[in-house]
């Protein structure tokens, strides 16, 4: 036996088995915590229950006019959804018209409704509660530069209103900057009952236009900008089809998709040791290998797991099994051809390469238009399969040809029999 | 065995199985999902099994159409779809009938759906876009590795395993959804990997046994690679079985599709794929009408 190898392929072993537990048990030492796959694994909304909404606006304009109208739209109910305390809501425009919205993990759906689908309230209110003006007053709101305190362009909300607007501001502005105290020269700017800025009056506002002053960024100025300008929802929008989950049916589904998968797998790996022997072995950790690059790439990416894309990464285990098999099969003719180990298994390698790349780069091809043309659940399929196609080329090929001949430069075995002749 | 020989036996099973599948999914009507027709759907759990007449007194209140089936384990929940498009506020007013009717609490909702219709057939567009435009990819990549009669093999066999698929969605009344374009999504992807193997071990072969007839290339390629092709489906049979078994009704409905697909594919890829090759091979004349010799 040689003695550096053996070392090495121990190693390996202990470490991809070290990964393994964590990614099962997770890690909590006090000083290093490792949480585990399950709890860092995105779940879809089928899986995790909650509501989705596609809303389609009611308008027959088109071009940049729609665009800025739907994006206005979007950022309401962003700052309506952030008020329900939903973790990571998916808010985004889908084709020229609708919106989808998901919020994973809500309990009280019909709130969410009711915050989605009212016309947002925006105020003006000085600190004695009266309404000066309101969001129908506002003309326009933008970001632009003036020179701060400091003498450097500094990013400012501008307002704008309409005649009516500007005249009761006037009013107001001129009330509420005679006054001494600081604290009484507040206007509240309101939407939806929650108080978005409050800036001092300095001096009086005659002409309609004002700027809102205070630390700003681009970004925090031009976000404040949209959700004034559109105090009410700029276009009507009609729910085209929304889907409820109870957070009961996910979880369920997916504690025991986990269980099955996990019983499922404990059989595949039995039967590739029966099967395969030493070259089973080798494809078990393989496979081990296999299922770990798949969650870490999903946990990387983001990517959200959903029902089809459970039974994605089912297929995908199924072809990860099949390059090993097409290639342990390769190594059994090439031995019964009277071959020594080393070179069987270095042949076997090369004249199965060809029909599992062809196989799984015809998979591929599929799965990247699914990933492009497809929609919702069919994306998600998509997403799954490229990534479980990838990790199985990348297991069966490389590292099953690594931890293979490693294992034969231990000469621990060294009967053939044992690799299946 | 000679699989060539007996090509029309299998040829002949096959369009049974589909036929009588569809002829009689067809007679009693295929249970379209909600979001293919357009449409409004209620599971709630009840805590007891009601019988159905409890539940229309209220369901008849807005759709008298609407139909209803007992769910879950125990049959204590019902689901409850209706073509009529309510929107969340008549959904959340029928749901509140029934807590009240049943004294529930809000989690007794465990999922309701509304589909546009407009949304259901654009799913369905954009599903048989993306199916068509893949199996268009698929036969170009197959045609560049292998040969056109190859690619076309193989397409006739994915075709076959998909109408088998709907034969049994047909027959089992399961309900024909997104769900189902995924499970035939992955049937695809497993059967063409499948294929693949086989129509790449007679690829080496046509180099190998360059004497011999196609019937005895094809006979030997597929017996070179029988064993290897039963372990394979026998380990994804493993994984989705277990699934079937262990998992909650929504996974169960497509659990099931997929063992099938997968027996399916496994099949075709031995007893119609290749068949249909060396008709194909052999029926049509090679520009140069050298192939025929060898048939």
């Amino acid at each position: 036996m040689n003695l550096r190898n053996t070392i090495v392929f121990i190693l390996i072993i202990a470490l991809i088995g070290a990964v393994a537990y964590s990614a099962v048990y997770g890690i909590d030492s006090g000083k290093i915590k490792i949480p585990t796959a399950r709890e860092k694994i995105g779940l879809g909304l089928d899986l995790a229950g909650g509501v989705y909404v596609l809303l389609e606006a009611q308008t027959d304009e088109t071009g940049p006019e729609l665009d800025k109208k739907i994006d206005q739209a979007i950022a309401i109910i962003r700052q309506r959804v952030d008020g329900l305390g939903v973790s990571e809501p998916n808010i985004v425009k889908e084709g020229s018209k609708r919106i989808r919205i998901e919020l994973a993990g809500l309990k009280d759906t019909q709130q969410a409704f009711d915050m989605i689908g009212k016309t947002a309230q925006l105020q003006f209110v000085d600190p004695e509660g009266n309404i000066v003006v309101t969001g129908k007053n506002v003309k326009n709101s933008e970001v632009a530069f003036q020179k701060g305190s400091t003498g450097v362009e500094e990013p400012v909300v501008s307002l704008e209103f309409d005649k009516e607007g500007a005249k009761s501001f006037a009013e107001a502005t001129s009330r509420l900057s005679a006054k001494a105290d600081a604290k009484d020269k507040v206007i509240f700017i309101v939407l939806d009952d929650k108080v978005i800025s409050n800036p001092v009056v300095r001096t009086t506002i005659n002409d309609g236009k004002a700027y809102i002053e205070g630390g700003f960024d681009v970004q925090s100025a031009s976000e404040l900008a949209t959700l004034i300008r559109a105090g009410a929802l700029p276009v009507e929008l009609k729910e085209v089809q929304t889907r409820v989950i109870g957070p009961t049916l996910g979880l369920e589904s997916l504690d025991r998709s986990i269980y099955a998968g996990a019983i499922g797998l404990a059989i595949i790996f039995l039967f590739m040791l029966i099967m395969y022997r030493i070259p089973g072995l080798i494809a078990d950790i393989a496979l081990t290998v296999y299922v770990l690059l798949v969650l870490g790439i999903m946990i990387a990416l983001g990517v959200k797991l959903t029902l089809p894309g459970i039974a994605g990464l089912i297929l995908s285990i199924g072809m990860a099994v099949d390059a090993n098999v097409v290639i342990y099969e390769r190594i059994k003719e090439e031995l019964r051809a009277g071959k020594t180990l080393r070179a069987s298994i270095d042949s076997g390698f090369k004249r199965a390469l060809s029909s599992v790349l062809d196989a799984n780069i015809t998979t591929l091809i599929a799965g990247l238009v699914l990933y492009y043309f497809g929609s919702g659940p069919i994306k998600g399929f998509g997403v799954t399969l490229i990534i479980g196609i990838v990790a199985s080329m990348i297991t069966a090929v490389f590292i099953t040809k690594s931890l293979l001949k490693l294992f034969v430069g231990t000469n621990l075995a060294k009967n053939t029999k044992l690799y299946g002749a | 065995m000679n699989f060539i020989q007996r090509r029309n036996i299998f040829f002949i099973l096959s369009a049974l199985v589909i036929v009588c599948g569809l002829i009689y999914g067809l007679s009693t009507g295929l249970n379209y999902g909600l979001d293919f027709t357009g449409g409004t759907l209620l599971q709630i759990s009840l805590g007891k099994t009601v019988p159905v007449e409890d539940i229309r007194k209220i369901t008849d209140t807005f759709d008298t159409k609407a139909s209803i089936i007992h769910a879950g384990e125990g049959k204590e929940e019902v689901i409850i779809k209706s073509t009529l498009d309510l929107d969340s506020q008549e959904r959340n007013e029928v749901f509140a009938k029934f807590k009240e009717e049943y004294g529930l609490e809000d989690d007794a909702l465990i999922e309701s759906q509304k589909f546009g219709a407009a949304i259901g057939s654009e799913i369905q567009k954009k599903a048989l876009l993306s199916i068509v435009v893949a199996t268009i990819g698929m036969l170009i990549y197959i045609s560049f590795r292998f040969e056109v009669k190859f690619g076309l093999a193989a397409i006739i066999a994915l075709l076959h395993d998909t109408l088998v698929v709907l034969a049994v969605y047909a027959v089992f009344n399961i309900p024909l959804d997104s769900t189902f374009v995924a499970a035939i999504l992955t049937i695809v992807g497993y059967s063409i990997n499948d294929t693949i193997v086989i129509f790449d071990r007679i690829r080496e072969n046509l180099k190998l046994m360059k004497k011999d007839k196609y019937e005895d290339i094809i006979n030997t390629s597929i017996k070179q690679t029988l064993s290897r092709t039963i372990n394979t489906s026998f380990t994804t049979l493993i994984a989705i079985v277990t699934l079937y078994v262990l998992g909650v009704d929504a996974i169960k409905d497509f659990a099931f599709p997929l063992i099938v697909g997968v027996i399916v594919g496994t099949y075709s890829s031995i007893f119609i794929a290749s068949p249909v090759w060396y008709l194909l091979k052999t029926k049509l004349k090679d520009k140069n009408g050298v192939n025929i010799n060898r048939a």
